[in-house]
């Protein structure tokens, strides 16, 4: 007999000397349940329920493997909800239904410790369907006692998914009919289908025999948290006399008689745990991983600090989903960044980027941006007829269009701003990749605009390109953009003034 | 150095340095990015992540790393969002710190995935069961994705409570360069924690208080700490608002679009003003009574249809006007068309 439980026999008031206790209260549960508000010696569940066995089962393996400063238990919402009254362990009391989720939380943040997610059939086959059957999928280091009664007791008596064909209950008052509410779930057979867990046992408190095995299967499932863990899960067909309505010994035979035949006991799986297959990445540091460099006294090389003729630089890049409009827009965005400006840039996003057009925003500034939204782009590249057509009307009035084809559409009504007309796409092929088009344009606006160092450009190019074909056609294309503007450049008859000079 | 970065990005950058190492989500657009992040960071830096079976798992997985004592956080959309309102009324009546994202799309239902800002109530004002608060901080930039989660990380941990980075669609899909200092946070200690330890054996987290009485005083107990984080939190940013006639209340991108409209207007003399909430809760009542005191107006601009506004005339309780602006649906105002709602009508009155 422990020290606690003899302070406890003491404290209720019995004599030590006057009897041999040879089955003393585990010290894995509380000698007074002080979390109870009254009727501390004693628990709230009804007599000859099942899972006043189940508690002492419990309790008993866990002392057994010496386990108690090792484990914490999960209580769910059920009858069950108050089991941190009795369990001298960690105690975390968790939403209907979610103790396989919380237990994972409370395993992987615990690792080598005991997690026991104790729940109920409403709690674990109905509204936590999914958590039971994903942390058995994962194969989460836990040990799940899965008390089946085949009715809700702590609401009073309505359906359970384990209710049986035929059963009443508050819910089905004519009892349980397969053509309204289904069939008893399974949850063992269901949960066997899966690769991952390591043990999963059905067993009933329907006589000592059975409750001697569910002991076994109890202890068995927490040796394998012990010995490093695995998904243990054990099912436990338990008497729920009150609402069955039934005394003692009848809700006991009622589980061998109506449970076992819907529920039948056997060892579902049963095999050694092993780690499952994993191929995670080497630890790094956080600098490196968060791609934080490192401030290198008089390190500027990365940051020209250039004198640019502009405030502020809004670009519009538009074009079809795979064009890499996007990636312009991001890779001025860098450049703008390396030549010491403030930037933005903001995707169209989401189901757009994977067919029809794809457009963002960029800003550069020497302020701080306000909005990174342009409602009026001084550039517009416009890398198809369908983005000119649409975005050209809003370029500001000394701004410029760059379009990738060799010349406008017949009917457009070219606006006040500046056009040049540069066949991307094709210059790009010739090079190799259409897929350079935006470098072809990039070139362009470069040399159109001076706005930004082509140096700049190829340091941002060779440092995001690491194939080194791809890099070369990229720096060919960029420079071929550079040459079309150049020397053969097109441009509307009323060009106005560009703003850019310098 | 400055890097540039994404915010749904630099929301788990930022999560790292605060000493985040526990990710638990699902999948959605526009918070997508968030756990992609989380997946491809946290393991380097011996963190977990983990793609839940559904945002109500995730949140409970949530649940479960905080009661053993981890910085931990989820990511999500508004119908992410709605699925762990439960879990996040658990969290709040279990003084269980993290951090949830929420990057607000267009609703409701499935509504569409552009910017909107329709999650206020939600967020702010509860959206799960009970008597709670949300701690919520509002970014308005890349920078501030980053910074503004490491703050959520202390003050949940401060309060032992959640803590929301409320965004919106592009906030969290914009690039703008960061800077970000390689030094970790070190959270406190939780002696509270269950963790499985012989330390920690007698912890309990829980909330369910069956008795009225204790439910009452753990009640009485939290209002308290929330009434703390009103006197010691709340946050905001001014600009040009000292002077301002018109003075203009928005946040998140709004921000943004109202700090380019009062550069306009003050670029033709009119005296326009921006005041920025930082935390939405905690609100900066104070501060915006304040900035408020010689307004001639105050105008609130949304992506919703018309929630902060409700805090903002709360706080100003009939001291000035407060006109309200609103684009919803995924349309965000361009700078213009802010500009043309106030100062139009403040020429008109001049």
């Amino acid at each position: 007999m422990s020290e606690e439980s003899r302070v406890a026999v003491a404290e209720i008031g019995a004599a030590q000397d006057d009897f041999e206790l040879l089955h003393a209260k585990s010290p894995v549960f509380y000698p007074v349940y002080e979390r109870k508000s009254d009727l501390k010696q004693q628990t709230h569940y009804c007599p000859g329920c099942g899972h006043g066995i189940v508690h002492k089962l419990v309790a008993e393996a866990i002392e057994e493997l010496s386990l108690q400063d090792r484990t914490v238990l999960v209580s769910p919402v059920g009858c069950a909800v108050f089991a941190y009254y009795y369990f001298d362990v960690g105690n975390v009391q968790v939403a209907h239904g979610r103790a396989p989720a919380a237990s994972t939380g409370i395993a992987r943040a615990c690792p080598g410790r005991v997690v026991i997610s104790y729940q109920g059939d409403g709690d674990l086959a109905a509204i936590g369907t999914a958590e039971i059957v994903h942390a058995a999928n994962r194969g989460e280091k836990i040990c799940v006692i899965f008390v089946n009664n085949a009715i809700y007791g702590m609401t009073g008596g309505q359906m359970a998914p384990t209710t049986l064909v035929g059963q009443t209950s508050t819910t089905t008052p004519w009892g349980r009919r397969p053509a309204n509410e289904g069939y008893p779930i399974r949850m063992c057979e269901l949960l066997a289908t899966l690769e991952a867990p390591v043990y999963i046992e059905r067993v009933a408190l329907c006589d000592n025999r059975n409750i001697m095995k569910a002991r076994r299967a109890i202890r068995k499932a927490l040796e394998i948290q012990r010995d490093g863990g695995g998904f243990a899960f054990v099912e436990i067909l338990s008497p729920c006399p009150t609402i069955w309505g039934l005394d003692a010994v009848a809700a006991r035979n009622w589980v061998a008689e109506k449970m076992v035949p819907v529920f039948p006991l056997n060892v579902f799986r049963d095999r050694k745990p092993e780690p499952l297959p994993d191929g995670g990445p080497e630890p790094r540091s956080l600098a490196e991983v968060l791609e934080i460099e490192a401030r290198a006294a008089g390190d500027s090389s990365k940051i020209r600090r250039a004198s640019h003729s502009f405030e502020t630089l809004t670009v519009k890049v538009a074009g079809s989903g795979g064009q890499g409009a996007l990636l312009l827009g991001q890779l001025l965005a860098e450049m703008g960044l390396r030549e010491g400006l403030e930037v933005s840039w903001l995707p169209s996003y989401g189901p757009e980027m994977r067919s029809g057009s794809a457009h963002c925003h960029v800003c550069l500034s020497k302020e701080r941006i306000g909005s990174p939204l342009i409602s009026h782009p001084d550039v517009l590249i416009a890398m198809n007829e369908i983005s000119l057509r649409k975005f050209a009307p809003q370029v500001a009035p000394h701004g410029l269009i760059l379009y990738n084809r060799e010349k406008l559409p017949e009917d457009f009504a070219a606006p006040e701003a500046r056009l040049v007309c540069i066949p991307a796409s094709e210059i790009a092929d010739k090079l190799g990749s259409t897929k350079a088009a935006n470098m072809v344009l990039l070139g362009a606006l470069l040399e159109e605009t001076g706005s930004l160092g082509a140096d700049t450009a190829l340091r941002v190019i060779e440092e995001k390109v690491k194939k080194i074909e791809l890099l070369n056609t990229n720096r060919e294309a960029l420079e071929a953009g550079r040459q079309f503007v150049d020397k053969e450049v097109w441009t509307g008859a009323e060009t106005q003034p560009d703003g850019f000079a310098g | 150095m400055r890097q540039l970065c994404k915010g749904n990005v630099a929301v788990i950058k930022g999560a790292i340095l605060a000493g985040c190492r526990a990710y638990y989500g699902y999948p959605i657009t526009p918070a997508s990015e968030i756990a992609e992040s989380a997946a491809l960071m946290l393991p380097q830096v011996g963190g977990t992540f983990l793609q839940a079976e559904s945002e109500v798992a995730a949140i409970n997985m949530v649940y479960g790393a905080s009661a053993a004592g981890v910085r931990v956080m989820s990511g999500s959309s508004g119908p992410g969002l709605s699925l762990m309102q439960e879990g996040i009324s658990y969290l709040a009546g279990a003084e269980l710190p993290c951090v949830i994202v929420d990057v607000m799309r267009g609703g409701p239902g499935l509504g569409n995935i552009a910017p909107e800002q329709g999650d206020y109530f939600a967020m702010v004002k509860g959206g799960g069961h009970g008597n709670y608060r949300n701690i919520v901080v509002a970014p308005a930039s890349v920078q501030e994705m980053a910074e503004l989660t490491m703050l959520a990380f202390e003050l949940a941990d401060k309060y032992r409570n959640p803590a929301v980075v409320l965004c919106d669609g592009f906030v969290a899909q914009m690039v703008e360069a960061v800077e970000l200092e390689d030094r970790e946070a070190v959270a406190p200690d939780k002696p509270w924690a269950v963790k499985g330890t012989a330390a920690t054996r007698k912890n309990l987290i829980t909330s369910i208080y069956l008795e009225s009485d204790e439910l009452e005083a753990h009640q009485r107990h939290m209002e308290a700490k929330y009434a703390r984080a009103q006197r010691e939190e709340p946050r905001h940013e001014l600009y040009q608002a000292r002077d301002a006639d018109v003075l203009l209340v928005g946040y998140g991108i709004v921000s943004r679009v109202l700090r380019s409209a009062v550069e306009k207007a003050r670029q033709e003399g009119l005296r326009a003003g921006l005041f920025r909430p930082i935390t939405l809760w905690p609100f900066p009542e104070k501060a915006l009574v304040a900035a408020a005191a010689r307004a001639k107006k105050v105008l609130v601009v949304e992506l919703s249809n018309g929630q902060m506004l409700e805090d903002v005339r709360l706080a100003l309780d009939g001291r000035v006007t407060v006109e309200f602006y609103s684009r919803v649906g995924g349309n965000v105002p361009t700078t213009e068309e802010v500009h043309a709602r106030f100062a139009t009508r403040a020429q008109a009155a001049a």
